[in-house]
């Protein structure tokens, strides 16, 4: 048993010992696998970030109020009569006489982007005096608040950094209304950070919409008081609104588009993988016909088979880590914290992300590195170990 | 071609080295052809949108409505061939995820402006005498397996009928186009959505205009907005391929960084496949010598050497790009979110010229070497 391990240990120490000789070849694998780790990584890194952004969006205390059938805030809508039914609503969190809940407005401004110099559906937000209070993650990093019953507005920090013109002191004009920056935001990382803020009553006479919100905002006394909150609303006969955690609304919001992106990177990466398998195939195929006499001359001196099939499985299994290694280092480099803003297509507006590489992408990456080299050494390794001694010893 | 038996025994030399050699370059080619098609998907159709049709949107931002009225000034505006509209009627069929795109038009002069849809003469005179009626895409009729004459439930979420929630469609037809033409929308009456919507009554989504000199696109687009200045719905026009391409834009880099991404790595996987190839014929320098020695000459010395790599990367890559393409024909797999999935004609051949550099690129080195070779050196090496 010692005298196995021993020999399987003498071999494998030979093998990885001579890489450096057969370095064209074992190059080759290497990139091959490398190349398969930085897409399936870096592509996934687009799907975690987005899903991150929207993540940290949703608190479970939050509850969003809207039209029944509405499918996100851009298709709802309230009357003022229903916002003021929806303050009255039992577990909402009050603050004094005032309850913690901001009725709002969701709409689309035009606004170019920065990196394409093309109009972007930006998303903006009129809110109530308790947005802030509602949204307790929300902070003013740079300015002020806007003034109520003004034309002023604050910025979430994705917004100013992707979309022009969106800095503090600056003014822009859109239709007949002028806006004017006074503050930037932050939400934590969340979607908010994408929009614009200012007075509800304001945006609803600059988009004509009478005394009319899309969402309530609600804060709950806790997140336990949600199945309250919601069978209330929905029974009463004065209003016509359907109730979610503000958490299970961006979740559902982020499926489609991380979805697909998982779709496009899972599938992509499994077909570039089988060609990645081939070419380390190739390689160990390469360095076990290069040394079929010496394998041949170990098997001679009484070396077992096993340990053959080990020694190259573990070459293999070397490179493929230093592939994975690679790719994952290079897509690190590359693409952490990428920022870039995409279209959220079930609000039909822009949301700002950064890519994240986590550690979980980074482990992935290396196992499905591993497991290459362990497909595309096994059939060499065999065939290594089966190769009859006489004919091997004779190879030129 | 009297070779061609000797090209096909090399082929056959390392019987596993030609096989895997061969299925790296039909993966890299396949992936090649399904790359170019999620690079088509992302673009939402921008390659057949018309340079004579403008949009008129909101210029504050496209989700505002226009009024309906703007339609007969637009249309007696010279220069002005046709004008229409069309609504966003954005619905859920039984689920959200089951998303597809429903418009509210008026059907004749819409199909005018549209010849790419192709309808039979019956389906358009069935759709102009049923107000329900619905004329969709075959590719979003298989999707449902729906049929003429089903009778199609959609939730409104924008617009809402005055009892209810629930809005009723008869499909009245079918149209069809060729590849590259959305076939997953879904197009229906505006004058049932107007008459039968609780509220928003003439009010349209965004107008459409044909114009007849395609040259004149900005003059007629600044026209338009001059004429609608200082109204409380003030226009935006722009022409439809550049509000295709803006669309897509919105999309962001995320589209282009995969794309980019992925294709350096298949660049990569093709050189890589490019070396094994390489280094096939270098093995075999003695084999040359032999040849050289029974009187073949130089240049037949380098066609065979390039004939054979070309033939590996032509096998390879032309299976490859064949699969892909068969996968193409499937549709679009994700179920609506990438309507416009085809394989361009124009990605087939770049691929087809890019299997040919790759056959040659792979041979040339090791063919010159081999041709410019003395028979003594060559018999010398092992």
């Amino acid at each position: 048993m010692f005298n196995w391990i021993g020999q399987t240990l003498a071999v494998t120490a030979l093998n990885l010992r001579t890489i450096p000789q057969r370095l064209g070849s074992s190059g080759v694998a290497i990139v091959g696998i490398a190349g398969v780790v930085i897409v399936l990584v870096s592509v996934l890194s687009i799907a975690a970030g987005f899903t991150a952004a929207m993540q940290n969006s949703g608190s479970p205390s939050r509850a969003i109020v809207m039209r029944s059938g509405a499918d996100s805030e851009m298709t709802s809508g309230l009357s003022g009569a229903e916002v003021d039914v929806i303050k009255q609503a039992p577990r909402l969190r009050r603050d004094g006489q005032t309850p913690v809940a901001s009725a709002e407005l969701y709409v689309i401004i035009d606004i170019p982007k920065i990196s394409t110099n093309t109009p972007a559906n930006v998303p903006m937000r009129g809110v109530q005096q308790t947005a802030m209070a509602v949204r307790n993650e929300a902070s003013i990093i740079e300015g002020r608040m806007f003034e109520f019953g003004t034309n002023e507005i604050v910025v979430g920090r994705g917004a100013s950094g992707q979309f022009a013109g969106l800095t503090v002191g600056n003014e822009f004009k859109s239709g007949q209304d002028t806006w004017k920056v006074v503050g930037i935001f932050e939400t934590d990382g969340g979607v908010s950070e994408t929009e614009i803020w200012c007075d509800s009553r304001v945006l609803q006479g600059a988009y004509r919409r009478g005394n009319s919100y899309q969402t309530v905002l609600a804060q709950l006394d806790s997140s336990d008081s949600f199945n309250t909150f919601r069978d209330w609303l929905t029974s009463n006969p004065q209003v016509n609104v359907q109730v979610r955690r503000e958490a299970d609304y961006y979740a559902q919001q982020s499926r489609a588009l991380s979805g697909l992106i998982q779709g496009v990177g899972f599938g992509i990466a499994a077909l570039m993988g089988i060609g990645a398998v081939f070419g380390a195939i190739l390689t160990m195929y390469t360095a076990v016909s290069t040394r079929s006499r010496e394998i041949a001359t170990l098997r001679a001196l009484g070396f077992n088979a096993t340990s053959v099939v080990v020694s190259v499985l573990a070459e293999s299994l070397a490179l493929a880590a230093i592939g994975g290694a690679l790719g994952g280092v290079t897509a690190y480099l590359a693409f952490n914290g990428y920022q870039t803003s995409t279209m959220n297509f079930s609000t039909f507006s822009q949301v700002a992300f950064a890519f994240q590489v986590t550690p979980q992408l980074l482990v992935m990456g290396l196992i499905y590195a591993l497991a290459m080299g362990l497909i595309g050494g096994l059939f060499p390794a065999v065939r290594a170990a089966r190769l009859p001694i006489p004919t091997a010893l004779r190879e030129l | 071609m009297k070779f061609l038996p000797l090209l096909w025994s090399g082929l056959w030399r390392k019987k596993i080295r030609t096989i895997f050699t061969l299925l790296s370059v039909f993966v890299a080619f396949l992936l090649f052809g399904l790359l170019m098609t999620i690079r088509g998907a992302f673009s939402f159709g921008v390659e057949i949108a018309g340079l004579d049709r403008l949009i008129l949107i909101h210029k504050v931002s496209l989700i505002m409505p226009l009024p309906v009225s703007y339609l007969p000034r637009l249309n007696t505006t010279e220069g002005v061939t046709m004008a229409t509209h069309n609504t966003w009627f954005g619905g859920v069929y039984q689920d959200p995820a089951n998303f597809f795109a429903q418009i509210a038009m008026e059907p004749e002069p819409y199909m005018k402006l549209y010849p790419e849809y192709k309808v039979s003469p019956e389906h358009m005179k069935a759709w102009l005498a049923d107000r329900q009626g619905a004329l969709v895409g075959v590719d979003l009729a298989r999707r449902f397996g729906w049929k003429v004459g089903d009778r199609i439930p959609i939730v409104g979420t924008i617009w809402q009928p005055k009892q209810g929630q629930v809005w009723e469609f008869n499909i009245a037809g079918l149209y069809d186009g060729e590849s590259g033409v959305d076939k997953t929308q879904f197009f229906f009456r505006y004058d049932y959505l107007d008459e039968n919507r609780a509220g928003g009554q003439g009010l349209v989504g965004w107008y459409i205009v044909k114009i007849n000199d395609a040259a004149a696109a900005q003059q007629m687009g600044a026209k338009f907005d001059d004429m609608f200045a200082n109204s409380s719905a003030e226009t935006k026009t722009t022409t439809e391929k550049g509000f295709v391409e803006g669309f897509a834009k919105q999309m962001g880099d995320i589209g282009a960084i995969m794309i980019a991404i992925t294709i350096a790595v298949l660049f990569t996987m093709i050189l890589v496949a490019a070396n094994t190839m390489a280094q096939s014929v270098r093995e075999r320098t003695s084999e040359v010598g032999v040849l050289k020695t029974l009187g073949f000459s130089n240049v037949s010395i380098l066609a065979l050497v390039l004939g054979e790599s070309v033939l590996i990367a032509v096998i390879g890559g032309g299976l490859g790009l064949a699969a892909s393409w068969a996968f193409v024909q499937q549709g679009d797999p994700t179920g609506g979110m990438l309507p416009i999935f085809v394989l361009p004609t124009r990605d087939v051949a770049f691929g087809a010229l890019l299997i040919v550099a790759l056959g040659l690129l792979a041979g040339a080195l090791p063919a010159m070497n081999a041709m410019n070779l003395k028979i003594t050196d060559a018999l010398r090496r092992t």
